[in-house]
């Protein structure tokens, strides 16, 4: 394939992803914006830290003046699911040079969907598909960080009031939880985690549910598994 | 409000976590190397568990908060979903769903 013809591959490819990205990063932006803080740190976070759902709770963690210990705690295990979508591209992102730095860095949910279905294309050569998602993984982070500027600048000049618009992001996850559940062949792993969750959230209050959450959930997964010796799903 | 050598220390921590665990299985699983079957397990089972556990998150005061606020975070819930249940297309569903809840609470709690 001719570099041309990649580059408008890989943008057909990430098009859902940049679209999405521009409105939730929109709302990202126009949520700091409210919270008192400046453009630039949305930008800066969004370049850096760069993963959509953590960036949302960092904000409330920020307004209520959280620990570092605690930020660093809650961005280690929601983040968590970072470290198991590496996995799926160990290979590819290990031969792509220097651009494996960028790569892992920017593997985020929506990409790693992106690269899952690139994976299954067999049109393309190996070659070709690794700078297609070299692309992918630079239109998304772009698209992302250019969008909170506007929403951080677009949200100050905006007359009306926006009270509720940070519900994309619960609306984000009920359709990626949908979709997981439509393509799941064992309901057990989102059932286990939606049962704990909400007990937890009871039992702890709903400042305190969220490790735990995660924690136990990982344990009875593990646990399950050893009992069962169940066949990966 | 924290100042500005707060927030810097706040986002370099948050950077730092999430690039460690980005660059995790790298370190770990050079080419050539097995991973261990119960890490590719809980790789493809986690996502989904994490999911139900992030749409709780979001959820969390829909308790301890006004009756108004929960019913309306409730009803925007289900809306995304049966939206997206429907249509099948994510940008609809959320969009959809926000505007929905942005409308409900202008109407249940202004």
């Amino acid at each position: 394939m001719k570099k041309k013809d990649i580059i408008k591959y890989a943008l057909i490819k990430a098009l859902p992803v940049i679209i999405s990205y521009l409105f939730i990063g929109m709302a990202y932006g126009i949520v700091m914006t409210k919270a008192g803080y400046s453009f630039c740190w949305s930008l800066g976070i969004s370049l850096t830290v760069y993963t959509g759902a953590f960036q949302f709770i960092l904000v409330s963690l920020l307004n209520q003046g959280a620990s570092l210990v605690t930020i660093a705690l809650t961005a280690l295990f929601m983040n968590s699911r970072q470290t198991f979508y590496g996995l799926s591209f160990l290979d590819d992102f290990n031969s792509m040079g220097q651009r494996r730095w960028y790569m892992i860095q920017t593997l985020t949910d929506e990409t790693y969907a992106v690269n899952c279905m690139l994976d299954k294309d067999d049109t393309i050569t190996i070659k070709d598909r690794r700078i297609i998602m070299f692309y992918v993984a630079l239109f998304s982070h772009l698209s992302w960080a250019a969008a909170s500027i506007l929403g951080g600048i677009f949200g100050s000049l905006i007359p009306f009031d926006l009270t509720g618009i940070d519900f994309c992001m619960t609306a984000l996850f009920v359709t990626i939880f949908i979709d997981q559940w439509k393509s799941a062949y064992k309901h057990f792993p989102a059932l286990c985690g939606l049962s704990i969750a909400i007990l937890l959230c009871i039992l702890l209050g709903p400042n305190r549910f969220m490790l735990p959450s995660l924690a136990l959930t990982c344990a009875i997964l593990l646990l399950r598994r050893t009992l069962k010796k169940e066949e990966l799903c | 409000m924290l100042n500005n050598i707060q927030i810097a220390a706040a986002v370099a921590v948050s950077f730092l976590c999430t690039a460690f665990l980005r660059l995790l299985p790298f370190l770990f699983f050079r080419k050539d190397k097995q991973i261990p079957p119960f890490i590719q397990y809980l790789g493809k089972v986690l996502s989904s568990a994490i999911m139900a556990v992030l749409v709780i998150y979001c959820l969390r005061n829909t308790g301890t908060g006004s009756f108004q606020s929960g019913v309306a975070q409730i009803a925007a819930v289900l809306f995304t979903a049966v939206i997206h249940l429907w249509k099948k297309n994510t940008y609809l569903s959320i969009t959809a769903g926000t505007v929905f809840y942005m409308m409900l609470v202008h109407l249940l709690l202004a």
